[in-house]
């Protein structure tokens, strides 16, 4: 099997070529790893960690506290909320509505909540282009500000059965 | 051709049925042999279902054209995923575990019997669920079938038969080395190629019981034996499974092109060390890659993320920028000795581009690497994933990795399986010759096209995105040639499907006569074994045009990589 089989002793120094793309090549996987922690602690866009564990049945009367406290009009039967800044705000994913659309303040802190109740949906604001899982069970927090004005729209991108692709929310920024 | 002789005759036995290959002097056990062509001949049924369902999707995201409704849009879609990302690819993966652990070992297959059973229940698993997703509305739940989205009973079973099948024919693998180490059929180290596709089989086994560790408990759950089954454990299961599945394609891949590449240039791996060494690499560390799936989840920390979408410090990577390195520089030295060795890429000029095996070689590396590695690595960085999580991206990577690099490799090889192991002539070969081109670019289209609309925030999994009224006008055009790639990869697959298949089906059987299809009578395998080690040191046969490829490789990278953090930085504050 001389065509295939390596020679008796293989295990051989690697050469110089080889030794300096293996160096180049650790230092940037070095650095790949490093830009991660770096960008924790001092980049402004992080992935939101805060979870808690809700029932359906809890969640959905967070929302509709929430759209009861703050509900300033309504749009083709979807009611329009504005919160004040700092608080905690409420969105709710089902099959296919994002529930309620909200208005917030440009360069203002919001405690923003999204779970679903009923099958995994994908919060995808565009065209801000930030994107998050959201998973039944899960209540999902993410602080945000959002630093530019206008009409964003929430898109879901997780496949959630055939109508998927009608579930269209919206985000307004004054 | 006696020199290629294997030096350890076998032993007479009433169970050794073989027949010596005329080619490479490889003794081919018959069991291995009927093996190989049934694994191959489904793979290309399921290559030939998943092509088309890929053409009538394409032809439904192409704005312009909007072929499919919604529902056969989705339906479609999930069989596409299966029988691409499941079924084409590990039949293929099968034959090559039965080719690798016999042929190249000089071995006998150990457990026939065995690697029928596997093979018949992944036959039944694949054809069921194909049955399953087109006439169950409920069962239209992707690939990746998310809990709680509930299919039909039957689904969830036939991912349980087709994984356990395949459990099955990777143990045969392991089997088969061990009787052969006892027979001593072979001496030493086992062949670079074997070695990677033992990491792939390793890969396979863990990667199929968590197959089962996933599933499972769907199919109970669907059956209303259990009540409930957490959605984000799912997951965690699921990509436990589904993630790994891509790391044993890349391993088979990477194995696969140490082959292709010997056997299309004559190569000898610079350093076995180091080339094994990198295949070690995945072994450890690819699979933590599963959590790059997870990365915008609830529930789970920044550290666990970070630890494990790097797969602890990238080492994963680091081993395929090995690989990257390894497999050109040791053509540049194969064809360096050969007297190719005009200035800096002279090699490379002289390469045999006409021959299938090479042009298939170049092409999936190339869109492996630059395309697939690159935005693989990028959009698995847990903050930059914000990005990128379900858009376009996500497929505009994985083609470039599964379609681009693993299923060209595998196409390319299939056309030297076919004399050699079908023993038919291999027809159409100016067709054969150019696929690998076709195929190639036109996944580079289907690629940039992805990449680009998901730039532009457009979802994947969506029968019509311009519902959202969101998207910019520019994302026509980012879609129109990802449809026109479509087509033109479709073309490729079209023209590799007709090759196979009027070669297998016409024509007599006949021994073959050399290993080249296009590029003449010479034989790379002996050439390979003339390689003295004063050639591959000579200072002029040093792979300096591949140093130089690499360090390209690796600024190309970092424009990639550190434009995202720049995208990134100018979006909404989040945390």
């Amino acid at each position: 099997m001389k065509m295939l089989a390596p020679e008796k002793i293989w295990w051989k120094p690697f050469g110089r070529m080889e030794k300096n793309w293996l160096t180049v090549a650790f230092v940037w996987c070095v650095f790949l790893t490093v830009m991660m922690p770096l960008w924790y602690f001092y980049g402004k866009q992080n992935v939101p960690t805060e979870t808690y564990r809700v029932t359906r049945e809890q969640y959905a009367a967070k929302v509709n506290e929430f759209v009861t406290q703050y509900q300033v009009g309504d749009e083709n039967g979807i009611p329009v909320v504005a919160p004040p800044p700092g608080s905690d705000v409420f969105l709710r994913a089902s099959t296919w509505q994002w529930y309620p659309i909200l208005q917030l303040e440009k360069g203002q802190t919001y405690r923003l909540h999204i779970s679903s109740m009923d099958l995994q949906h994908g919060f995808s604001l565009q065209p801000v282009n930030i994107n998050l899982q959201v998973i039944p069970g899960y209540d999902y927090v993410a602080t945000i500000v959002p630093t530019s004005t206008g009409e964003f729209t929430i898109v879901c991108n997780e496949f959630c059965n055939l109508g998927h692709h009608t579930m269209v929310g919206k985000i307004i920024v004054k | 051709m006696t020199a290629l002789a294997p030096t350890i005759p076998w032993k007479a036995s009433a169970k050794d049925d073989y027949r010596v290959c005329g080619v490479t002097t490889l003794k081919v056990d018959l069991h291995t042999e009927r093996l190989i062509i049934a694994n191959a001949v489904m793979a290309v049924v399921t290559l030939l279902l998943g092509g088309i369902a890929a053409l009538l999707i394409a032809l439904t995201r192409w704005q312009a054209i909007h072929l499919l409704d919604a529902t056969w849009f989705y339906r479609l879609l999930t069989l596409h995923g299966i029988d691409m990302l499941v079924a084409w690819i590990v039949f293929f993966e099968m034959a090559g575990l039965h080719f690798g652990s016999t042929v190249l070992l000089n071995a006998r297959h150990a457990a026939p019997k065995l690697a029928w059973f596997g093979f018949i229940l992944m036959v039944i698993g694949g054809l069921m669920v194909n049955v399953v997703v087109l006439f169950d509305t409920n069962s239209i739940v992707m690939f990746t079938a998310y809990v709680p989205m509930k299919a039909h009973p039957l689904f969830y079973l036939s991912y349980i038969l087709f994984a356990v099948g395949a459990l099955i024919a990777t143990i045969t693998f392991f089997i088969n080395i061990v009787v052969a180490k006892r027979e001593k059929r072979f001496e030493g180290s086992l062949p670079l190629a074997v070695f990677g596709l033992m990491t792939a089989a390793i890969l396979a086994v863990y990667t199929l019981l968590q197959g089962a560790i996933a599933i499972v408990p769907a199919l109970f759950w669907s059956l209303g034996w259990i009540a409930n089954y957490d959605p984000g454990i799912y997951r965690n299961f699921f990509w436990g499974f589904g993630h790994p599945a891509q790391q044993v394609n890349l391993a088979a891949m990477v194995a696969i092109w140490y082959m292709l590449a010997q056997m299309t240039t004559g190569i000898r791996p610079l350093n076995e060390k180091f080339s094994r060494l990198a295949f070690i690499l995945y072994l450890f560390f690819i699979n933590l890659g599963s959590a790059h799936h997870l990365l915008v989840d609830p529930g789970l920390s920044f550290a666990w993320k970070a630890v494990n979408t790097s797969y602890a410090m990238y080492l994963a990577v680091l081993g395929s920028m090995m690989h990257a390195f390894s497999i050109p520089a040791a053509i540049e030295v194969a064809q360096r000795a050969k007297g190719h060795n005009k200035g800096l890429f002279g090699w490379l000029r002289n390469a045999p581009w006409g021959e299938p095996g090479f042009g298939g070689l170049f092409m999936s590396m190339i869109i492996f690497g630059f395309i697939g590695g690159v935005t693989g690595v990028t959009i698995g960085t847990e903050q930059i994933n914000m990005l990128a999580h379900n858009t376009l991206r996500l497929p505009g990577h994985f083609h470039a990795t599964v379609v681009g690099g693993t299923t060209l490799a595998f196409m390319a090889f299939t056309y030297y399986v076919i004399p050699l192991i079908f023993r038919k002539e291999l027809k159409l070969k100016s067709w054969a010759k150019w696929q690998p081109y076709v195929f190639g670019g036109g996944t580079i289209l289907v690629s940039l096209g992805m990449i680009t609309s998901g730039l532009q925030g457009v979802a994947r999994r969506n029968w019509d995105i311009t519902f959202a009224g969101v998207v910019p006008g520019t994302v026509d055009l980012s879609l129109a040639i990802f449809g026109i790639g479509a087509l033109i990869a479709v073309v490729g697959g079209i023209m590799y499907i007709t090759i196979v298949l009027a070669s297998i089906l016409t024509g007599p059987r006949m021994e073959a006569g050399q290993l080249l299809l296009v590029g003449g009578t010479q034989n790379p395998l002996l050439e390979s074994t003339k390689l003295t080690d004063e050639q591959m040191e000579h200072p002029k046969n040093q792979p300096k045009g591949t140093l130089i490829i690499v360090f390209v490789f690796l600024v190309w990278f970092a424009v990639y990589y550190l434009s995202n953090w720049w995208l990134l930085g100018r979006t909404w504050f989040i945390r």
